[in-house]
């Protein structure tokens, strides 16, 4: 089934793309059928830049298991973080 | 036997009188030839859905896919298409868009110069449910289902569609024969759905036709996924170009 599940964020960062760096400003996360990973659902995220049109993407699909332990490893960096850092 | 087909990107006139970017592909011959619009999956107008289009030609038939994205993302690759549209908030695409579209598709079909004059039309996975949606608002001469989601059943509580009125109540609408085509696997449409929507046509007096292939899942039609499924998709290719063949037929 299609989910059609977004959640879209606004973010400040850079992303490499297939044309290089470039500053990214929006993201979307999303839990529906992938393009490339060999499941039925993944846990998709894009990074994009829609000034910069609809190829300055990075995109990632990640199996939920995947991306919760992504989210774990993202919280265990941030939360180490030295005071003063962030 | 001459078989050649030719296929390529074309502009047809979608919804709103708007130029939008589709692919065809039809059989290079003189003989009259029935028409199908092809309604792509949720991930977009990707190399598997112009495949099915490709499928149709080799079959005998006018076939059209036009890109339900290609408003926001003009000229882009398709998965980055589906991304801008998703960001833009356009998935799902609205339900009037979707058979504006299908109708400016119907159009360039008919106005093809080996035109029959009858029309069908085909989609898998969201497209499926796109597809019974153009069944039943705009005059057609076949339809196939592939495992369209959400033609019966409320979405759950906080899903995009949630709000949106289950086309099955729509089904006295139906303009021509429905075929649909579903995996026992799948969870949306699972099989109680699909029992309901049988339900749905056979109260209405409509034609059509069911298959559920036992140890198939959602996709099972889709060549480069996981969820292919060869002993159902050869049997499924069998039904589409049967059903077409027979109500697509001058």
């Amino acid at each position: 089934m299609c989910t059609y599940l977004t959640e879209k964020i606004g973010i400040s960062g850079s992303a490499k793309g297939a044309a290089g760096w470039f500053k990214v400003t929006d993201g979307s996360v999303y839990f529906d059928h992938p393009v490339h990973a060999p499941y039925g659902h993944t846990l998709n995220i894009d990074f994009l830049a829609p000034a910069q049109g609809p190829s300055a993407r990075v995109a990632v699909e990640l199996t939920a298991e995947s991306a919760r332990a992504l989210m774990k490893a993202i919280e265990a960096v941030l939360d180490s973080v030295p005071p003063g850092l962030e | 036997m001459y078989d050649a087909v030719i296929s390529e990107t074309v502009t047809i006139t979608g919804h709103g009188g708007d130029a939008i970017e589709a692919y065809s592909a039809r059989p290079l011959t003189s003989r009259q030839a029935g028409g199908v619009v092809v309604l792509h999956h949720l991930p977009g107008y990707d190399r598997q859905t112009k495949e099915f289009t490709r499928s149709l030609a080799v079959g005998g038939f006018n076939a059209v896919m036009p890109n339900l994205y290609s408003r926001e993302a003009p000229g882009a690759d398709p998965d980055d298409a589906m991304a801008a549209a998703r960001a833009q908030g356009a998935i799902p695409v609205p339900d009037e868009r979707v058979v504006g579209e299908v109708a400016g598709a119907i159009a360039y079909l008919k106005g093809l110069s080996n035109a029959n004059g009858k029309v069908g039309v085909i989609g898998h996975c969201s497209g499926g449910r796109q597809s019974f949606l153009a069944a039943v608002s705009l005059p057609l001469d076949a339809a196939v289902d592939c495992y369209g989601g959400f033609v019966v059943g409320m979405p759950p509580a906080g899903h995009p569609l949630v709000g949106w009125e289950p086309i099955v109540n729509k089904t006295a609408d139906l303009s021509c024969p429905l075929l649909g085509l579903f995996g026992s696997l799948d969870a949306q449409p699972a099989p109680k759905h699909v029992a309901e929507l049988e339900a749905a046509l056979s109260a209405a007096g409509k034609t059509y036709k069911f298959r559920t292939y036992e140890g198939a899942n959602h996709g099972f039609l889709q060549v480069d996924s996981a969820r292919y499924h060869a002993e159902s998709a050869v049997e499924a290719w069998r039904e589409i170009l049967d059903w077409f063949g027979r109500y697509l037929a001058a």
